[in-house]
């Protein structure tokens, strides 16, 4: 079927998607390089000085960087690992299994800023419950307001939210896996340990991978989360890149440099992903 | 061995589902509460810790003068952008990714991978980029604050997560069906509507949750696309976390938008268990 016809599919979907983003994106590019914000609306030129402000005075901005990549890699990390973990646990022998199954994907189905609005409740300092257990022990952290555990706040709450994802592609990966390799395994011997570490594992690992990279890409545009439970704070404490971006555009207007902020932090983005994929893949699918 | 790894996994198992549902059993105790129960402490239980009241979930009706909090409009605002936006996105998302998996484009460089990866690669941008120019976009043809502009930007989000599945789900219905249909007399847009499409329900049913999902879930933009007109459930209820939270409300009104999705998950899991998922999810 080599005739017209497949346009007619195809270019329904891709005219309005482009159609609707054309606009923000070529604007988006235009703008940084003008000087709007409140005082003076307008597309007037001044060339990458919003560039040049961005590389060498702002130095809120690559702090809001560095704190987004350890937040990011961190909260992913832990994700893949407790992920990983209740997958293979509700993979198969046990009790219960749909209701475990069940009951560990209901967070991703949840908003994450509404639930994190009732995080806020438990994390709260005086009233929560989680202080009112260790002032048991004559303790009140200050969760949301000390700029080491507001961060470790903020991670909690993107794990509770987010290990179901990816629970729910390796489980969905283990429950794709062909049966011969596990076969073999067992007559050959292997205990559980060994047949994950020669069977599971490296099967998994390209869908490892691809789960990774999925988390990660949503999980380096954190910012609903942030708004909610410490508004960046205590300080700048747990303020990340969207943010930031958020702020100086939305709540400061300034557009222009915004923008540029904008784009620059979108180009940082694919390169790190482009990277962070490469060594995955090496890390990963070594040996096979 | 067998025994003590058995006792760990059901101890980690029961460990996560606490963690799991705590923060749900604190909010539906919370929601049955009033000021006084609140501001004294941490309490637990009905009845033993506080006298449980339905002020919280009454507030749900009233409008904010009579001290309410007025979520059943932006309830009904919320389903509608969710549905409408996914719907379109399903069903030019759905036709697109037929193209994608069935014939060859070639344009220069660009090929069937490269039109797939300008559709998913949205999901790629931060929100924050695109905020700033729809905010523009949308004032200069007044679509600001309306369920009109809200929809059009639900698309962007959506449309990528349909393609997304959709083509993968597609590249596994085996192309003998469509070929078959078209010896059998049907055109391209019959062997597509009559023969491929009954056979790709499973496929559209996990496009259209995670379209709902996503699309639910979303406060960024109408965060900031939207003021007093149209207002969504999340942002309604964020707006109620000020200084002076009623906790007894907000918490009656988190329930209330986090429950219709839960069942998403019952039927996500089925979908899991048959099989069905592994592939549309790669």
């Amino acid at each position: 079927m080599n005739f017209k016809h497949k346009y007619m599919f195809l270019l329904p979907g891709l005219l309005v998607l482009l159609g609707i983003l054309i606009f923000p994106i070529g604007f988006t590019v235009r703008l940084s390089l003008s000087s709007w914000d409140s005082f003076y609306p307008g597309l007037d030129f001044i060339g990458i000085e919003n560039y040049i402000r961005l590389f060498t005075d702002d130095l809120r901005f690559w702090e809001a960087f560095g704190r987004l990549s350890m937040l990011s890699l961190t909260t992913v990390f832990l994700q893949y690992v407790i992920g990983f973990s209740l997958a293979l646990m509700v993979w198969k022998d046990i009790v219960f299994q749909r209701f475990f199954r069940v009951l560990f994907l209901i967070p991703m189905m949840t908003t994450p800023v509404i639930m994190t609005v009732i995080w806020r409740t438990v994390f709260h300092e005086s009233l929560g419950p989680v202080n009112d257990f260790f002032n048991l022990f004559g303790m009140n952290p200050l969760w949301l307001s000390s700029e080491i555990l507001a961060k470790f706040t903020v991670i909690l709450v993107e794990v509770w939210q987010w290990t179901p994802f990816m629970f729910l592609l390796l489980l969905a990966g283990l429950l794709s896996l062909p049966k011969e390799p596990y076969l073999a395994a067992s007559i050959d011997g292997a205990g559980p340990i060994r047949t994950f570490v020669y069977v599971t594992f490296p099967l998994m690992a390209p869908i490892s991978i691809g789960a990774i990279i999925i988390r990660l890409i949503e999980a380096s545009k954190i910012m609903d989360t942030v708004y909610v439970l410490t508004s960046g704070g205590p300080g700048t404490s747990t303020e990340t890149s969207s943010f930031y971006i958020f702020i100086k555009g939305l709540r400061e207007f300034q557009f222009g440099y915004s923008a540029a902020l904008s784009l620059t932090y979108l180009i940082i983005m694919i390169i790190s992903f482009t990277i962070i994929a490469k060594i995955l893949v090496k890390l990963m699918v070594r040996g096979n | 061995m067998g025994l003590l790894y058995s006792t760990l996994k059901y101890l980690a198992v029961t460990l996560w589902s606490v963690f799991v549902i705590a923060p749900f059993l604190w909010a539906i105790s919370t929601s049955f509460k009033d000021f006084q129960s609140v501001t004294n402490g941490a309490t637990y239980i009905p009845w033993v810790d506080f006298e449980p009241t339905l002020e919280g979930w009454r507030a749900l009706w009233k409008s904010p003068a009579q001290g309410g909090v007025a979520i059943v409009e932006p309830f009904f605002n919320s389903v509608f952008v969710t549905a409408a936006g996914s719907a379109i996105s399903i069903v030019l998302g759905t036709l697109a990714a037929y193209a994608l998996s069935r014939f060859t484009f070639k344009a220069g460089p660009i090929r069937n991978g490269d039109i797939t990866f300008f559709f998913i690669s949205q999901r790629i941008m931060p929100p924050v980029v695109l905020a700033i120019p729809f905010f523009i976009m949308l004032g200069k043809f007044s679509l600001l604050d309306t369920l009109m502009g809200l929809i059009l930007v639900y698309i962007v989000l959506l449309m990528p997560i349909a393609v997304w599945i959709m083509v993968d789900f597609f590249n596994k219905v085996p192309r003998e069906i469509d070929e078959t249909a078209l010896i059998d007399g049907c055109n391209p847009y019959q062997a597509f509507y009559k023969v491929v499409l009954p056979n790709s329900i499973p496929g559209i049913v996990v496009a259209g949750m995670f379209c709902m999902i996503f699309g639910w879930t979303d406060f960024f933009f109408s965060f900031i696309l939207t003021f007093t007109e149209v207002q969504l459930l999340p942002v309604a209820i964020v707006a109620l976390n000020s200084s002076i939270t009623p906790w007894w409300s907000l918490s009656a009104a988190a329930l209330v938008s986090v429950a219709p999705l839960v069942f998403v998950a019952f039927i996500v899991e089925r979908f899991l268990s048959k099989g069905n998922l592994s592939g549309a999810l790669k």
